[in-house]
């Protein structure tokens, strides 16, 4: 069946090629991050200029393929002649800013930030925020140890205006239950550092389902369906595009929570190897992570112009039958 | 669309587009990571109409629902074009430089008055002149079309009838201006590309041309026969008449996928020999003399497939098949060479570079190329190009480069399957988000939606068949019988039904299905069966089926034991 190659046969037509309108060209700007020179194009943020310089920012609630909510208060840095520091993520650049990343300043409110939400919330499967806890040197213990707020389930039934107290000099920690209301992900919500990620993914910036939104307020404000119903009654269609951007382990496939739990999840021994899902012909690019010769998680990678690593109930969850074997494998 | 099938535009221009018109496709819950792109364009500011019996969940984002009676879309489309005449809003420029038959199209849709489309279609007159409007003036417009277009008798018709609409408009062969059909499954697109086609050989090439065949014939050393082949359809029917015997199936579950079931089974069992290549052990699996277990193309074997914007990409190797299962580009070669020919063991690479050294519109795309450039779109001619975000910007080229674009007058036709006092309801068939198809792949995971097969009735029919949501029904065509339960569905008018066809071993909807085709395409019209809904005393549903209910009963696991050829030696694995 295999010959030589052939001189490939000259196509019968060969249109040109289809005008594609150009982005309009944006006049640069100038700017100076830590004492160097940096020009970008206008509309970038200050986080998009430190990146271009190499300057590591941590970002928590910021994602590639989300709008910037700037909640999370960790990318900051100080802006000359800027009463407050400012979110870089969101805060776009203009010319002749001098911006400072690493200042005394923007170190204590980073670590300062990381700490708060260490005492509150199970950081333990967070490894971003765990990299950047180590090199702002923040201890989880900072505001005392932690305690739990309320008793477990109490949170969903607070009301606005009802304040519970901690003993003085105690941390108040979020408690659970954790959330299993269906077989394909958990809720665990004891490491939800309400970066609103999953709102903005479930919302406008890719399924539109809005299945999800932050009920409450002050400590009590957390991440709910509507009246708190489990998600089998809620709107949600089971993209798993929260799961995908949770920065923090609060969301997870069962599968991941599982073994987690059980302690056999082992990132060390597993591969991921990108293909394209197999159900409709959209063409979504699929990576599978594969542990043990078992699937055990589907992505689809950040980057792609046709999934922007959004998938849908079918892709991210519909592997299973390829393991489906008597047995197991 | 005018020599090549596949749809014109990307998915990145359906984004930048001004209106996006869906019709007869459900794309919120049949391609849901393609509709992300119509919300972004929505959020931008762009316009939706969706044309659609049901009131479907993308009809929810439209601003304007054309609720259609089933299979009157040419009704609906000439009345478009007519009211787009009419009051002056067609492209003159494009339709005299880039067009042919413009005025015995305007002529055959004069009949097509709004009253007399009203009272055909459904569609009040008011909403055929908005979206005409909106269609015509928008700077750019994307048409999207699903199996609601092609899975009817006119399927052809009904595509050529849009397309009309897009040349009278102009809105083909320029950005963010296309017209698309979704593809329904993974490799749909590049099954047809990879010359899965009757009457084409790979890369659109005609079969029938002797010169283009001449380079097939050298290459491959054999013989290629010049006359088209059969379609699905006609294979059928050439088995009904005895005179094709044996069929070797690949990837297909034609018991529980054709059209009126009771027909498809009786003629299978009627072959000599059958042949089913598959991952599972599948109802058509189970029929076989045969059975040639094969890895899962996407997950256990490499290769590429073609996605709806034309896009040829990498598929992989992510973790070893079962015991036994075997490549299909293996099973294919192993069978050559047992029939007495050597085509030996080549690896997907390398037949992939055959296909590049015989159709020029992938000849560009190498594997390296294909993995740096996360997948390139056909037509890609050579290494330098970069392939094409759209087709035919020929047409806007001055001079126009190539032949004109046909318009192709048609003529509406009532479904095969007519509505009478016996069968009063208009059954039709698509998919839910959480399934796909008959339910092979997607029953391999628990899905927290609702799931299962019922058949779904507006209230007003129900109640007035004296039915309450959850009730066990009959349901009865002119082919077959089927039992069900009943749900209340408010995306459905009086008169619709629906059902998938995702759960056939629990209701086998295609039992009820008609197998009437288009004569053009050999697609089966799916979408319009008449029925009619009865209520029953018993809870339990029961089938009335050809096949025993062993076959039907047999979950779809992975078989470890190989069955037909001897596995080789893992050398000659690919």
């Amino acid at each position: 069946m295999i010959v030589e190659a052939q001189p490939a046969p000259q196509p019968p037509l060969r249109p040109p090629h289809p005008r594609i309108p150009e982005p309009p060209r944006r006049v640069q700007v100038s700017l100076q991050i830590d004492g160097r020179h940096v020009a970008v194009d206008e509309g970038s943020t200050i986080l998009d200029a430190c990146r271009s310089l190499g300057i590591d920012t941590p970002t928590l609630c910021w994602a590639p393929n989300l709008t910037p909510v700037n909640v999370c208060r960790v990318c900051v840095v100080e802006v000359e002649g800027s009463r407050a520091l400012v979110p870089s993520c969101s805060r776009p650049v203009s010319d002749g800013m001098v911006v400072f990343t690493d200042s005394e300043r923007v170190r204590l409110s980073r670590r300062m930030v990381l700490e708060l939400l260490m005492s509150s919330v199970d950081v333990s499967r967070a490894p971003d925020l765990l990299a950047y806890a180590e090199r702002y040197h923040a201890r989880s213990d900072a505001f005392g140890a932690r305690t739990p707020y309320g008793e477990p389930g109490s949170r969903d039934l607070a009301r606005p205006g009802q304040s519970r107290s901690v003993p003085a000099g105690a941390a108040a920690a979020i408690v659970g239950p954790v959330k299993v209301d269906n077989e394909l992900y958990v809720r665990d919500y004891e490491r939800c550092i309400l970066c609103y990620r999953c709102v903005e993914a479930c919302g406008e910036d890719a399924q539109n389902t809005f299945a999800i939104a932050v009920a409450g307020r002050g400590f009590d404000a957390r991440i709910s369906t509507e009246l708190a119903v489990s998600l089998p009654e809620s709107a949600c269609v089971y993209c798993g595009n929260c799961v995908a951007v949770c920065p923090t382990g609060a969301l997870m496939a069962a599968s991941e929570y599982s073994m987690r739990e059980a302690g056999t999840w082992d990132e060390s021994r597993q591969s991921a190897t990108e293909t394209i899902c197999t159900y409709c012909g959209v063409g979504c690019p699929l990576v599978l992570h594969v542990q043990d010769s078992r699937i055990v998680k589907a992505t689809s990678p950040v980057d792609s112009p046709v999934t922007h690593g959004n998938l849908c109930i079918k892709g991210r969850f519909g592997f299973e039958f390829v393991q489906a074997l008597p047995g197991g494998r | 669309m005018f020599g090549a099938g596949g749809g014109t535009s990307s998915y990145r221009e359906v984004e930048e587009t001004d209106l996006v018109v869906l019709w007869g496709s459900n794309a919120r819950e049949a391609h849901p990571i393609f509709f992300h792109h119509v919300l972004a364009a929505l959020r931008k500011g762009a316009k939706l109409y969706v044309v659609d019996p049901r009131r479907t969940s993308s009809a929810a984002w439209a601003d304007g629902w054309l609720g259609i009676d089933v299979g009157t879309d040419i009704v609906l489309a000439n009345a478009v074009a007519r009211e787009i005449i009419r009051s002056g809003l067609h492209n003159r420029d494009f339709i005299k430089h880039a067009t042919v038959g413009f005025e015995a199209y305007a002529e055959s849709v004069e009949p097509y008055t709004l009253e007399w489309a009203e009272a055909r279609c459904g569609v009040p007159a008011a909403l055929i002149v908005e979206l005409a409007h909106a269609y015509a003036c928008a700077d750019r417009a994307e048409l999207c079309w699903t199996l609601g277009i092609t899975e009817h008798h006119s399927g052809v018709d009904n595509v050529l009838a849009l397309i009309n609409l897009a040349l009278l408009c102009g809105h083909v062969g320029r950005w963010g201006s296309g017209i698309n059909p979704l593809r329904g499954q993974n490799n749909v697109q590049g099954g047809g590309d990879m010359g899965a086609l009757p009457n084409k050989l790979p890369g659109f090439q005609d079969v029938t041309d002797g010169e283009l065949r001449g380079r097939f014939e050298t290459a491959w050393q054999a013989r290629v026969p010049p006359e088209s082949g059969w379609h699905l359809a006609l294979m059928f029917e050439a088995m009904a008449r005895g005179e094709l015997t044996s069929l070797y199936v690949v990837g297909e579950n034609p018991v529980q996928s054709e059209a009126d079931t009771g027909r498809a089974v009786s003629t299978l069992k009627g072959l000599d020999h059958l042949v089913v290549q598959d991952i599972f052990l599948t109802p058509t699996a189970a029929m076989a003399d045969v059975v040639l277990p094969a890895t899962v193309a996407a997950y256990e074997a490499e290769g590429t497939v073609t996605s709806s914007e034309r896009r040829v990409q990498r598929v992989r190797r992510v973790m070893e098949p079962p015991e036994g299962a075997r490549d299909d580009i293996w099973i294919v070669c192993e069978l050559a060479r047992r029939l007495g020919h050597d085509w030996g063991h080549p690896t997907a690479q390398e037949v992939w570079d055959e296909l590049r050294s015989l159709s020029p519109m992938h000849a560009g795309m190498s594997y390296e190329r294909l993995e740096r450039l996360g997948g390139i779109q056909w037509p890609c001619y050579d290494e330098d190009h970069p392939g094409e975000v759209f087709l035919h910007s020929r047409l806007w080229a001055d001079p126009l480069i190539g032949p004109r674009a046909p318009f192709s007058p048609v003529v509406a036709e009532a479904p095969v399957d007519p509505l009478t006092p016996d069968f009063p309801i208009r059954l039709t068939t698509g998919r839910h988000l959480d399934s796909y198809n008959t339910g092979v792949q997607s029953g391999g995971f628990a899905s927290p939606m609702a799931r299962g097969a019922w058949i779904a009735l507006c209230r007003e029919d129900a109640m007035q068949l004296g039915l309450v949501d959850g009730d066990a029904v009959q349901v009865i065509s002119r082919r077959g019988r089927i039992e069900t339960t009943v749900r209340y569905d408010r995306s459905l008018r009086p008169g619709l039904a629906f059902m998938t066809l995702h759960f056939q071993d629990e209701a086998a909807t295609n039992v009820l299905t008609i197998d009437d085709w288009d004569p053009k395409s050999g697609t089966a019209e799916f979408k319009a069966t008449a029925i009619r809904v009865e209520k029953i005393d018993r809870n339990i549903p029961s089938q009335s089926l050809p096949l025993s209910d062993e076959a039907f009963a047999r979950p779809p696991v992975r078989q470890q034991a190989p069955v037909g050829p001897e596995p080789a030696s893992p050398a000659g694995r690919t």
